[in-house]
């Protein structure tokens, strides 16, 4: 028997995935359950290797035991209520410029599943969109969504290098590169705390923000494979939005990532 | 005058110094010059009647510069140009010492010169260019030039300098709408793919970045050059998209791939402009079939009778298209695959870039060992594209030493980040007695 599979030609390839990933599961093959993962704007905003984040996330979800289907969200396109993870990346301006409306369009639409607990993982340019609002150099305000209570202010320098940050899940390790220097509200809760690098604005130390199941960070490497509890945090959060039952997840073997993670913190720390 | 002669004598000085303590390609000579007499540039270059080309654009800079200069020089005339890859105003300098008389005025007809793009408009305010050939653009250490849209309005900018004519990229939007904001008078050419070879564009370049419907194609004439590929190595060269211009080839070079192929389509372009009616179809065809790949760019080392392979990779679209090249060749001996990335300056310090490379081409045979600082990173990269490692080596050296011992009997091919590479080969030059960096073979 075959099946007519359409792939939507706006798509790109992420190196790595099987074929029909952005498939619903075959009947019979959904294991412990589907988990349906949005990547927001690879086009306009996935410059830095972010799609790297969504194959690490699909390939553990798979070793975990469940089903991953990668749907790609284009401008123009609507979000799906049956969204069990988001992730975001970074972009250049003009990728900013070209997604502002479609964003707009879906505020409601993420809001409400950040809400309900589903987990998003928002990188550089797309985590200063999640925040109230962007200011320009030029003095002009790019409203965000909200969803961080927290503003950034556009800046002539740009923080850029590597950084190793103590967090809840432990050290994690990046690359950053942004001028946006971004304050956070008074009750907003940092990702991490920076160890080395520069972090959210240079000065306070915070680096990204964490509230409810939703991150942001300026961290790119890309973040999660060297990262991979980061990674699994998501996948849990994901895994109970999807199923209703809590995480059930299996062995993975993280060696590599654990030495490429441990090399940069020790040629960083020292 | 005086001033000038002083700063030949100690940027020579600075010249022997530098090789005497075994540094080929150094910038210092240079900077010693330019600190005696800032106006060096311009007096050097004063006297060169023919012209002052710039070659820039993420991609292909080096092999398509040897291979202007190859043309050129078949046709006679005398080009001076920055051989040693240190492609900014004081690597020029240095370059240009070692032919430099007293006086400081470099004799040649022509001069050719390969400009890194955050360089180039440093260079083209000291010294006004003639003519720029412009070649791609693409994501090349974004930590330095933050920004791809950025690059593209250095290279626009370095192209409103030329104050006679612009070779462009008529397949990459980011150079080919750069005709738009030229000085007036200013010729445009063009190279680019032929239109049966179309569907191939997406080995050159990032599709990703590309808006198709941004920019309506420029319209060309019978000067511009486009490439028809034949197979894997053969190919020909129209001038005029139905060849009314006349054609180059078929022809074969040292390299392989579609991209050392446009980059020959781009340097025939950019002579045929500049020799006008001298250009010689026959002799750019055998200039380009016996030029020797720039080192790193498919240089190719004899070890104990099997062929070590170095391939330069320092951005995703290069990298990719390293990787397809290779892959095309399944008939052949399967190579032993070593990947050895740093993260210092010259290589880009981040490593990101690695997930936007497919290397999936490599699952069939594996890659032997990773190397350099990023060891385990290129080992976690290529865990999740499925590609199996057969072990992880940070130390450059002792993995070098391991690769060449397990593999001793098999082809061996190592991509390579800048810093790697150069450092490997001063092993492999002591080894096996390879030219010095910067030199040609012959
Ligand atoms: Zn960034």
């Amino acid at each position: 028997m075959t099946t007519a599979e359409t792939h939507d030609p706006r798509d790109l390839q992420i190196f790595g995935e099987p074929e029909r990933s952005d498939q619903p599961a075959r009947p019979g093959h959904e294991g412990k359950g589907v988990i349906n993962i949005v990547h927001l704007y690879p086009r306009e905003m996935s410059i830095y290797g972010d799609l790297g984040n969504t194959r690490c996330l699909a390939a553990r979800i798979r070793r975990h035991g469940y089903a991953p289907v990668v749907r790609q969200h284009h401008p123009g396109d609507e979000i799906a209520a049956d969204t069990h993870l988001v992730v975001g990346g970074g972009g250049q301006d003009s990728g900013q410029v070209r997604i502002g409306e479609d964003l707009a369009a879906n505020a409601d639409r993420l809001r409400g599943l950040a809400d309900d607990g589903v987990p998003m993982l928002m990188v550089c340019g797309m985590y200063q969109l999640f925040g109230r609002h962007f200011v320009t150099v030029g003095g002009a305000t790019v409203p965000g969504l909200g969803i961080f209570d927290l503003e950034t202010l556009g800046g002539a320098t740009r923080m850029i290098g590597p950084v190793v940050l103590d967090t809840e899940f432990g050290q994690i390790v990046g690359y950053e590169n942004h001028s946006g220097a971004t304050q956070l509200a008074s009750g907003a809760r940092p990702l991490g705390r920076v160890q080395h690098g520069h972090g959210n604005n240079g000065q306070d130390r915070g680096e990204g923000a964490i509230a409810g199941h939703v991150i942001g960070t300026y961290l790119h490497g890309p973040v999660l494979p060297a990262n991979p509890r980061v990674a699994d945090a998501l996948i849990g959060w994901a895994a109970q939005a999807a199923t209703g039952r809590p995480f059930e997840p299996e062995a993975i073997d993280d060696t590599t990532a654990d030495r490429a993670r441990q090399t940069q913190i020790s040629r960083l720390l020292g | 005058m005086l001033r000038t002669t002083a700063a030949v004598i100690a940027g020579k000085a600075a010249r022997v110094a530098t090789r005497l303590r075994g540094g080929g390609g150094s910038a210092f000579p240079g900077l010693v010059a330019e600190r005696v007499d800032p106006a060096f540039l311009r007096n050097a270059l004063a006297e060169v009647r023919g012209g002052i080309v710039v070659v820039s654009g993420t991609n292909g800079k080096t092999t398509t510069t040897k291979m202007l200069v190859a043309i050129l020089r078949a046709h006679g005339k005398v080009v001076f140009t920055n051989p040693t890859g240190s492609n900014f105003t004081r690597g020029v300098i240095s370059a240009m010492l070692g032919e430099l008389p007293l006086g400081g005025r470099l004799h040649a007809d022509l001069a050719v010169l390969e400009l890194d793009e955050a360089h180039a408009l440093r260079f083209a305010d000291a010294v006004a260019p003639t003519d720029a050939l412009l070649l791609n653009v693409a994501r090349d250490q974004l930590d330095r030039f933050a920004e791809i849209d950025h690059t593209a309005q250095l290279l626009a900018r370095l192209a409103g300098q030329a104050t006679r004519g612009v070779v462009l990229n008529v397949d990459d939007s980011y150079i080919s709408r750069i005709a738009d904001g030229l000085a007036d008078g200013v010729r445009v050419g063009w190279f680019g793919l032929d239109d049966s070879a179309k569907e191939r564009l997406g080995e050159l370049q990032e599709q990703d970045l590309r808006d198709a419907t941004d920019v309506a194609p420029p319209s060309t004439g019978p000067t511009d050059a486009f490439l028809t590929p034949l197979d894997a190595r053969r190919f020909e060269m129209l001038f005029g998209r139905r060849g009314e211009g006349g054609r180059v080839g078929p022809l074969e070079l040292h390299q392989r791939g579609l991209a050392a192929m446009i980059n020959a389509t781009a340097a025939t372009a950019m002579a045929r402009t500049l020799l006008g009616d001298h250009f010689v179809s026959a002799t750019a065809k055998a200039a380009l079939q016996a030029m020797a790949p720039p080192f790193g760019r498919g240089e190719v080392i004899d070890v104990d009778g099997n062929p070590l392979e170095l391939v330069l990779v320092k951005n995703p679209a290069g990298f990719t298209v390293a990787l397809g090249t290779y892959a095309a060749e399944h008939d052949e001996a399967p190579v032993a695959t070593m990947i050895t990335i740093n993260d210092l300056d010259a290589d880009g310090r981040d490593v990101s870039w690695l997930y936007d490379v497919n290397f999936e081409s490599l699952r069939a045979n594996g890659v032997a060992l990773t190397s350099g600082l990023r060891a385990w990173d290129m080992a976690l990269r290529l865990e999740y594209d499925d590609v199996t490692v057969g072990a992880v080596e940070p130390d450059l050296n002792r993995a070098l030493d391991r690769f060449l011992a397990e593999h001793r009997d098999q082809p061996k091919r190592i991509f390579c980040s800048y810093t790697t590479m150069m450092a490997m080969r001063r092993v492999l030059a002591d080894r096996y007695d390879l030219p010095e960096f910067g030199e040609d073979a012959q």
